[in-house]
């Protein structure tokens, strides 16, 4: 007690003066607290000796921790601990974890995946993380597409045919719509006959003396739009051609146009300037096989699916 | 020029140790109350069996990798963490509320670092002895009693330490199963882990740092002081009262009765030190009101030991305020409420409360989100109609699994597709996840602004919830 009444009433200085009188208190540090100190500084020395920290000639030294992991070439690597090795494991890891699901994807028929609760749910996020890696950048998040660029996958419409088969070629393979130049073949007048023909097929307000000229030619052989889009110019999904009659657009701005002579007009430039863009790249040798149905089941599920 | 270089200064500042006297009273009892008590919870709660299902039969288990806190009837999932930050708020409140009123009461007597301290002075004083054994053992040289005694205090205090570690994780795996699997090495390295921090850390703070703890470490120690009010009553000693004109004196002949020592001046204070060889902390009350006290009132009960023994009135050291020890003619201590901060603490601690008892007890069997899918908002079909797509996201918090029927209103028959699941059945504790799809003609869809899903758990009609949800079209006739 008599220690502790000395310290609560003696000032003590660190016994240096400087200018004569300029004094500092002592206010020492309590001894847990110095040791922690110390502690850090020992584990600062484990962590050298452990991790890699030191430059060395033209690299540096690894460090003790390794990590070991089979890279995409299947060797097994062993390399100092750094970030990139780490990720790998990491990676691996996941892979792992996801193997059994893909092996299930593998061994099921679409329509058992689809009513599986729970592949339903692993479909939908592993679809889902597919789908925004590899194909959102062109059709879009959540697959809505792109109006004279990129097809919606949410509707019910498919150039090529929206069954479970006919999905997955499509991703495996690729695609390539194209659609042959008019406005060489054909008038400017003849164009516009056309582009009413096509506009009354699915009610869009249209010129009905021009709509008529227009059938005439669609099943002419001047023209010979038949030829592609059927006579009943519903399209035919053995080679891509769109259906005319129904509403869904993909590559004329129809429903980006107010009024009828802007859709009429929007119609127009497609049959002069005709399609050379409708590329899907192949996706068959960048995704594996299981991948592919994943993304088939997703697709399908994002509402349009035959 | 440097002067004073012949004083030996200390680089760091050395523990003093303490060597706390037992004490017998009031606070004391009430202090050994709570602890007997806090310990049988902490203790006794993760080996009391609880009937489950679905989980082990642990009436307080905090599932982790089933992301889920089992706490008697109650289940809390992550989404649920409302409730966690109720209780947060509710405790800090109750804390500015307590210590606007009574100081440091959490510190006394609640705290775990208090309560673990006390049992382990109270192991070190049964294995040592009182107060003045303990100092001659510190004296004395490493012979046999004192390595046998020290070296069997700090492997009771060790065995202490990982008691509290190993309860600490049976809160988190089945217990009984938890204890077999650690002494066989088959649990699970968080369990070893957790453990181990916790009888190090336990024997750390409670057998070595003590009051360091609460005068270094603590935070609250440091800002409890913003809380404090010239009403707030805190342990005090009487310094009008204990020192008189001249002074406490020792109880000597002629200065005994407290005529005697009135007439000399003297105050009631008979110097006898009790009140510092009680204290925790090692401080010295009479010096006045200072931070590292921790409220404990030990030096209230052996003060009031030596009064009774004197015939003096008790009370020399109390629970008071600074405003009534102040005061010309101090009255009987009281809790003072009536104030704009503790009414107001009062009124949002009643408020909180009574809102977290609703949400826990108005909590329903499942909980679901309805998420519209944005990306498209909607889709033009190719005959025209327009179609609107929903997330559903049910998640099931009864005990059993349960089966969910969705379905519409507002719109036709017909209108809602449920795609592959008409409905979905979900374990207790998981989550399932529906897409539907709401399927319009042009003409209803411009007239469809809103309408309802409905979500009901099979068999129980009575906890059918609805959802009112947007219908998106494209605006302009096509
Ligand atoms: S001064 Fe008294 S109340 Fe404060 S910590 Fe010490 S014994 Fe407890
Ligand atoms: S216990 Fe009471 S009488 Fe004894 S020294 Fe402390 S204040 Fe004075």
């Amino acid at each position: 007690m008599s220690e502790q009444k000395l310290q609560s009433q003696t000032v003590q200085t660190t016994g240096h003066a400087w200018d004569g009188d300029l004094q500092e208190y002592n206010n020492p540090l309590p001894v847990w607290w110095v040791y922690t100190f110390y502690v850090t500084v020992a584990f600062a020395i484990i962590y050298w000796i452990i991790y890699p920290s030191w430059p060395f000639g033209k690299g540096w030294i690894g460090g003790l921790s390794s990590i070991t992991y089979v890279n995409s070439d299947g060797e097994t690597k062993t390399h100092s601990w750094n970030t990139r090795a780490l990720l790998m494991e990491k990676l691996n890891k996941a892979d792992a974890e996801q193997k059994p699901y893909f092996d299930k994807v593998a061994s099921m028929s679409y329509e058992q995946i689809a009513k599986d609760p729970d592949m339903n749910g692993f479909i939908l996020s592993a679809g889902k993380a597919l789908f925004s890696d590899n194909c959102a950048p062109c059709h879009q998040q959540g697959g809505q597409g792109k109006i004279g660029f990129f097809p919606n996958l949410t509707d019910d419409d498919w150039l090529y045919g929206g069954t479970y088969a006919k999905i997955n070629e499509t991703i495996t393979n690729g695609r390539h719509g194209y659609m042959p130049t008019f406005s060489e073949v054909l008038s400017p007048e003849q164009i516009d006959d056309l582009a009413n023909y096509v506009a009354s097929l699915s009610g869009i307000g249209h010129d009905a003396a021009k709509a008529a000229a227009g059938n005439t030619l669609f099943h002419s052989d001047t023209a010979a739009c038949y030829y592609c889009h059927g006579a009943d110019a519903k399209g035919r999904q053995v080679i891509g051609s769109a259906n005319l009659t129904d509403k869904v657009w993909l590559w004329a701005d129809v429903p980006g146009a107010d009024t009828a002579e802007g859709k009429v007009a929007a119609i127009r430039t497609v049959i002069s300037n005709g399609l050379n863009k409708g590329v899907m790249p192949t996706w068959g040798g960048r995704l594996s096989a299981e991948q592919i149905k994943v993304l088939t089941v997703y697709v399908h599920e994002l509402g349009g699916g035959q | 020029m440097q002067t004073g270089l012949e004083e030996q200064v200390a680089l760091y500042q050395k523990r003093i140790p303490i060597f706390t006297r037992s004490v017998k009273g009031r606070f004391r009892r009430f202090k050994t109350s709570v602890l007997v008590f806090a310990y049988a919870m902490f203790f006794l709660l993760p080996w009391l069996p609880w009937a489950r299902s679905d989980a082990p039969s642990q009436a307080v288990l905090f599932d982790l990798p089933g992301r889920r806190f089992l706490i008697f009837g109650l289940t809390v999932y992550p989404q649920d963490v409302l409730w966690l930050a109720l209780l947060l708020f509710i405790a800090a409140i109750l804390l500015f509320f307590v210590t606007g009123l009574v100081g440091r009461a959490f510190c006394g007597y609640f705290c775990f670092q208090t309560l673990w301290t006390d049992f382990f002075i109270w192991i070190e004083q049964k294995i040592q002895g009182e107060r003045p054994a303990r100092i001659r053992l510190y004296r004395q040289p490493w012979d046999r009693e004192k390595v046998l005694k020290v070296g069997g205090t700090h492997f009771a205090w060790l065995l202490a330490s990982f008691w509290t570690g190993m309860t600490f994780a049976a809160y988190f795996a089945y217990a009984p199963q938890l204890v077999v699997d650690f002494v066989t090495g088959q649990a699970a390295a968080a369990a070893y882990i957790t453990a181990g921090v916790l009888t190090v850390s336990t024997y750390a703070a409670a057998g070595l740092m003590r009051e360091q703890i609460c005068t270094y470490v603590c935070p609250y120690g440091r800002f409890q002081s913003v809380m404090y009010e010239a009403d707030t009553l805190a342990v005090h000693y009487d310094a009008r009262r204990g020192e008189g004109a001249h002074g406490r004196a020792s109880a000597r002949a002629g200065q005994r009765a407290l005529a005697e020592r009135h007439e000399k001046g003297l105050g009631d204070c008979v110097d006898c030190g009790l009140c510092v060889q009680v204290c925790p902390t090692g401080i010295d009350i009479r010096d006045g009101l200072q931070y590292k006290c921790i409220s404990c009132g030990l030096c209230i009960d052996a003060c009031n030991t030596i009064m009774d023994s004197f015939g003096y009135p008790r009370g020399l050291i109390r629970y008071d305020s600074e405003k009534n020890l102040a005061a010309a003619v101090p009255a009987k201590p009281r809790v003072e409420w009536k104030r704009l901060k503790t009414i107001g603490y009062g009124v949002a601690l009643i408020l909180m409360t009574s809102f977290l008892v609703y949400s826990v007890s108005t909590r329903g069997s499942y909980d679901r989100t309805v998420n519209q899918i944005r990306l498209p908002l909607y889709v033009v079909l190719s005959n025209g109609d327009i179609r609107n797509r929903y997330q559903i996201h049910i998640t099931n918090k009864a005990g059993q699994e349960q089966t969910y029927v969705i379905s519409a209103r507002g719109v036709p028959a017909g209108a809602l597709d449920l795609g592959s699941f008409q409905e979905i059945t979900v374990k207790p504790g998981h989550s399932g996840t529906v897409l539907a799809s709401v399927r319009l003609s042009p003409e209803l869809a411009a007239r469809t602004k809103h309408f309802e899903l409905i979500i009901t758990p099979r068999g129980k009609p009575a906890e059918a919830r609805s959802e009112t949800v947007r219908f998106d079209s494209p605006g302009r006739p096509t």
